[in-house]
């Protein structure tokens, strides 16, 4: 079997193993939504003011909630294969409607956030690695454990009192400018200005959580065996620290950067919030604010989803990096 | 004949808090063109840190050289600077490691990894590296050198990854080769064709190499000259034929003496009365496969395995690892559960008995265990560890912890022991407590799977020896697993050869040395390094004892 | 214990942490001696900046202490983090002995619900489920160990996987001892220390989450927490910095404090090849 077609096969059989999850999930999903007290007729009778309970009994037939579980849960499966999430009173659109306004945003923050830590922590593990015990390893460790530490919504409130209230270098919230209608180049641009500190708020503990990893997987690696045989090669410092080690060094960090996709996006609820950005996460703040559990549900799933996504994407990328893992 | 190393006044110094302040004291030795030299010793004699400090690979700062000279061509390597140290190692000296897996870097291809030894060292063109490559690849006979050149360290076997290792380190043909322990992670019948090899490369190039060892008979195989280290002193040295005839030292009479002889012990009578009758005994594994299709690998670890053991009698098992020996061990004690066939103890069939029904037969057959350190529960004391198996076959506490304190003098531990913790003991001693452990419930069978493997030499035959005392003591039958067949010499009245899960050959020890009926099994005695070197094996008791 | 002293006590770092948390201890042990007052009442001059007022470190705008409100909040926090840690870890210990001891599909069956509730983003399900079983000290506390309990037993899986084929235990089957007491008195005394430092550490990320929970207005309305004060602050942003500020210091400081602490734990528990010298 020739190499793409054993990859290929890889992938797809990957793909196999995480649907049960994926099936998993949006069970525990419906269940969920069972334990919530009162059920969507309960809102919208809510919303009416008053409303009989033969109109609510009238209304539950309707909507099927008067069927018995397995056949509610069979619905709901069925409705989340196509992609029907169900309806938010709130907003008067369909959850997924309003999920899919909102992905762009948040992938942009998710994106931003990650390379900026995943590229970051990667380059100070490595300078605090390869200066042990100097004072760049000690600043670099410092600055990791402070930030480690921090909770992400004072970060945001605290980048916001400095550079957006007292330095007025970025603005405070939004995602862009709405009032000066820019187009092209100027919208991107005022995009990037308003990505600047949500990106920093949301970067600094993985920032940190993969500096330290990085550090300690470079020193692991460094006290391997290979390591020896290159010395024993003649082979430079520079070439063992950057070909020999650093390889081996980066699979944890991908590893922990796939395992990590779920913590982000529940800190972009935070940063959203702080930032209001105009992502998945503000909507979520908002469902809860509303009480808007039908809407929370969906945005739990759909992330829940996406991480899976983002975990396949990460098994496929390590594979390739580690030939010891088996594709075939 | 041309000196090439001359190692004078040596130091190397550990760290402060060490055991003592020097793993290596005032060694003097050196390394002609075109010989091998081997430094032997016992594990901590200070012969690695030796190599290394050749190599100028001492775990730096806290292990270095604190004095003395180690010239190389009037250059001397302890004071040289790191970027000429570069240079010269992997063109002029070069080294190969004991565990060719964790020396080779997982995820580069060994095509890279011997290239770079080029890349580094000389200025050619990538095809002019290629094509060495290729050539050096075939010199050590890896039976597809281009297919080699793109594999992975993983994909290929312990002996192949050796040879990779061999080809890199004398990709520049090196006027000096370090070999650490480089045959003492392979099979038997595997390092006696790297031995051959590096023997071969070396007489070829003219090499000079400074072979590390813990094993004589790999010694009496492939030396010219001998140096015998002891806790960082070079006691002797010499040629390996004045060192091994004629030791002066009385270290190095000890460890000769201690090495066991190939020619077997003196058979016994045979008990008629048959303790365990192990009969068709089949055991696969089995991995991969699954839902989706993929390749599932079938490993017959037991194929139709049939054996007797009479009362009072020592089997052995023999084989190289993947042999199925140490399987075998495991499901006559039911840690593993065999698929079919019999296991007959005292007539009573124990491979289908459940956990409850299999209780009470526990205490009648005990295992000893091959890892000294990993065996002892390093949260128990040894009084509990020892005491625990009495007080759950049904003894009370007093009467297990008498029986306890016996044990440890009948091991020759004293009583102290009771309430210490395992890490306070030396391997030999844990081992002791291991078989103390195993005496507890008066077995009638002792399983003993590779019980002396992770010793050194000296203290394995006192183990050995304490093993025959108890067994003549308590009448006890047991079956001996080992890969060596020195070891299996000196204990075993019969000995059964496995291989591929399969007994090709099983026979009084006499008969199976003698005149060996199987292919296999021939293989594997003319694979026994020096082995035409060791005397008789009624002296060798007698010298250990003494 | 006295030579574990030795070792923590060498590590200056963790013996910085375990001074500034014995400080939040006692801070909390003392809160309602130095603010009798229920939190939440009102104390005087609102938006007093600090010093002013009689307020240490000022006041919001319903005029209510915000140093009350930081020591009574140490409470909340150390409270919610130890007993969630602590469910957390039974759960995790649990699941994961029997699936690292067991194997097979039992094994299958736990790591597959393991990985489910890893791959769901955690602090989104604790968010849902404090929001379904309405706020209060116990839903935050089940939410935390919830999403918690999945690491822990990912660890003790790990660990009694490798020691499970020791030959240690390998000979207490010999003996013929029950799985139970192989599992309780001679695997788990093995695997005491990562569970401790994964504990220590899980302190301190339960901190976060409840006062992330809180910040988003999901903490128990009766119980005064740093992260509620935040919250609560961050429309004065603008005119009264304290109100953020000094409560969120508080949270960096505990949350610190324990991993130093954590870190301490790991190293003078597991010091390298400590088994083999």
């Amino acid at each position: 079997m020739s190499h793409s077609a054993r990859r290929l096969r890889y992938v797809l059989k990957r793909l196999i193993q995480a649907l049960p999850i994926v099936l998993a999930i949006v069970i525990m999903n419906f269940f969920l939504l069972q334990m919530a007290e009162g059920d969507a007729v309960d809102v919208l009778a809510g919303e009416a003011g008053s409303a009989t309970p033969e109109y609510m009994a009238e209304l539950r037939a309707k909507f099927g909630l008067d069927q018995p579980l397995p056949v509610q849960l069979a619905v709901y499966l069925k409705n989340v294969l196509t992609f029907d999430l169900g309806y938010s009173f709130r907003h008067e659109m369909p959850v997924s409607q309003l999920i899919l306004d909102r992905m762009i945003p948040t992938m942009l923050l998710m994106v931003s956030t990650i390379m900026l830590a995943v590229g970051f922590g990667v380059l100070l593990g490595l300078i605090a690695a390869t200066g042990l015990n100097t004072w760049r390893d000690t600043a670099i460790s410092i600055f990791a454990l402070i930030t480690y530490a921090t909770p992400l919504f004072w970060v945001g409130l605290m980048l916001i009192v400095v550079f957006s209230l007292n330095l007025g270098w970025f603005p405070t919230s939004g995602m862009e400018n709405l009032t000066m209608f820019y187009e092209g180049w100027d919208r991107v641009i005022d995009i990037a200005h308003h990505l600047v500190l949500p990106t920093i708020t949301l970067s600094l503990f993985y920032l940190a959580l993969y500096t330290r990893l990085m550090r300690a997987s470079m020193l692991e690696q460094y006290g391997q065996d290979y390591v020896t045989t290159a010395r024993a090669k003649g082979v430079t410092e520079r070439r063992i620290i950057f070909v020999h080690v650093l390889r081996n060094a980066l699979l944890p960090v991908v590893t922990m950067a796939g395992v990590q996709v779920g913590a982000l996006i529940g800190g972009s609820v935070i940063v959203e919030s702080v930032f209001a950005w105009p992502g998945l996460g503000m909507l979520a703040f908002e469902a809860l604010f509303a009480r808007d559990l039908n809407l929370l549900l969906g945005i739990f799933l759909l992330s829940a989803l996406l991480v899976v996504a983002v975990n396949l994407v990460v098994d496929i990328i390590y594979s390739s990096l580690d030939p010891r893992i088996e594709v075939g | 004949m041309t000196r090439l190393l001359d190692i004078r006044g040596l130091h190397v110094s550990l760290p402060e808090g060490a055991q003592r302040p020097y793993a290596v004291e005032n060694a003097d030795f050196h390394l002609d063109q075109n010989e091998i030299l081997c430094v032997v010793g016992e594990s901590g004699s200070g012969k690695s840190l030796t190599a290394r400090a050749v190599m100028g690979l001492l775990p730096r700062p806290h292990v270095r050289v604190a004095n003395g000279q180690i010239v190389f061509h009037s250059e001397d390597l302890a004071t040289a600077s790191e970027p000429r140290m570069r240079e010269i190692r992997g063109s002029e000296i070069s080294m190969i490691f004991q565990e060719p897996m964790t020396a080779l870097n997982p995820v580069m291809t060994i095509g890279v990894q011997i290239d770079e030894v080029f890349r580094f060292h000389e200025k050619m063109s990538s095809k002019e590296r290629r094509e060495r490559a290729l050539s050096l690849l075939s010199d050590v006979r890896l039976p597809d050198p281009e297919q080699a050149l793109k594999a992975y360290p993983h994909e290929l076997s312990g002996g192949q990854r050796q040879r990779a290792m061999i080809a890199m380190a004398l990709a520049l043909d090196p006027k000096i080769l370090i070999a650490d322990e480089p045959t003492t992670a392979l099979d038997v019948t595997t390092q006696a064709q790297v031995l051959k090899l590096i023997k071969e490369m070396q007489e070829a190039h003219g090499t000079g190499v400074l072979f590390i060892t813990h094993d004589f008979g790999v010694v009496a195989d492939i030396a010219d000259r001998v140096a015998v280290m002891q806790n960082g002193l070079v006691v002797e040295s010499g040629t390996t034929d004045e060192v091994l005839r004629q030791p002066t030292h009385p270290y190095t009479q000890s460890l000769i003496a201690a090495v066991p002889s190939l020619a077997p012990r003196p058979p016994r009578t045979r008990s008629s009365e048959v303790v365990l009758e192990v009969k068709h005994l089949e055991k696969t594994y089995r991995s991969g496969g699954g839902y989706f299709g993929g390749k599932e690998r079938v490993v017959h670890a037991a194929r139709d395995v049939t054996f007797d053991l009479a009362r009072g009698e020592t089997l052995g098992i023999v084989g190289e690892s993947g042999s199925g020996k140490s399987t075998v061990a495991r499901c006559i004690v039911r840690l593993n559960d065999a698929e079919a066939g019999e296991i007959l103890l005292d007539g009573v069939d124990l491979r289908p008995l459940g956990r409850a029904a299999m209780r009470p037969h526990r205490p009648k057959i005990q295992m000893v265990f091959q890892d000294p350190f990993a065996s002892l529960n390093p949260r128990a004391r040894v009084g509990r560890i020892i005491a625990q198996g009495p007080i759950l076959a049904g003894a009370n506490a007093v009467t297990a912890k008498k029986r306890a304190l016996e044990l440890l003098e009948t091991v020759g531990l004293d009583a102290g022991a009771y309430d210490r913790f395992p890490h306070e003991f030396s391997g030999g001693q844990r081992q002791r407590i291991g078989v103390a452990r195993a005496l507890a419930l008066d077995p009638e069978v002792l399983v003993a799977d590779e019980p002396v493997s992770a010793l050194d030499v000296s203290i394995q035959a006192q183990i050995l020896q304490l093993l025959d005392e108890i067994r003549d003591q308590m009448n006890l039958s047991m079956v001996f697993i080992t890969h060596d067949l020195r070891v299996a010499a000196q204990v075993c009245d019969r000995i059964a050869v496995m291989r591929r899960g399969e007994v090709v050959e099983i026979g009084p020890t006499g008969m199976l040395f003698e005149a060996p009926r199987h292919e296999y099994t021939r293989e594997l005695l003319s694979a026994v390094p020096g082995r035409d070197w060791f005397a008789a094996p009624v002296e060798k008791l007698a010298a250990v004892s003494s | 214990m006295h030579s574990f002293w030795k070792r923590f006590a060498r590590n200056r770092q963790a013996l910085f942490g375990l001074a500034i948390l014995g400080c939040i201890l006692i801070m909390a042990a003392t809160a309602h001696l130095f603010f009798p007052t229920d939190p939440f009442s009102l104390a005087g001059q609102s938006m007093s900046p600090p010093g002013q007022n009689g307020f240490l470190l000022g006041s919001d705008s319903l005029g209510r202490d915000v140093a009350a409100g930081i020591a009574h909040g140490a409470k909340t926090s150390l409270l919610i983090g130890l007993v969630a840690t602590l469910v957390a870890v039974l759960i995790g210990v649990i699941m994961g002995a029997l699936a690292g001891y067991y194997g097979g599909i039992v094994d299958d069956l736990l790591m597959r619900t393991t990985e489910m509730f890893q791959t769901i983003p955690s602090f989104v399900f604790a968010i849902l489920l404090v929001a379904i079983m309405k706020p209060s000290i116990e839903s935050i506390v089940i939410a935390i160990a919830v999403v918690s309990w999945p690491a822990v037993a990912r660890l003790v899986r790990g660990e009694f996987l490798s020691l499970r084929n020791r030959e240690f235990v390998q000979a207490c089957h010999t003996i013929g001892m029950s799985d139970v007491r192989i599992m309780l008195g001679e695997i788990l005394p093995n695997c005491l220390s990562p569970i401790i430092v994964i504990g220590s550490l899980m302190v301190a990320t339960a901190i976060l989450i409840e006062s992330g929970l809180a910040f988003l207005g999901l903490g128990d309305p009766n119980i005064m927490s740093w992260g509620f004060q935040v919250g609560a602050g961050r429309t004065l942003l603008r005119s009264a910095w304290w109100v953020c500020t000094f409560p969120g210091i508080a949270i960096l400081l505990t949350v610190l404090a324990i991993n130093l602490v954590g870190e301490g734990l790991n190293d003078a528990l597991n010091p390298r090849l400590r088994e083999r010298s």
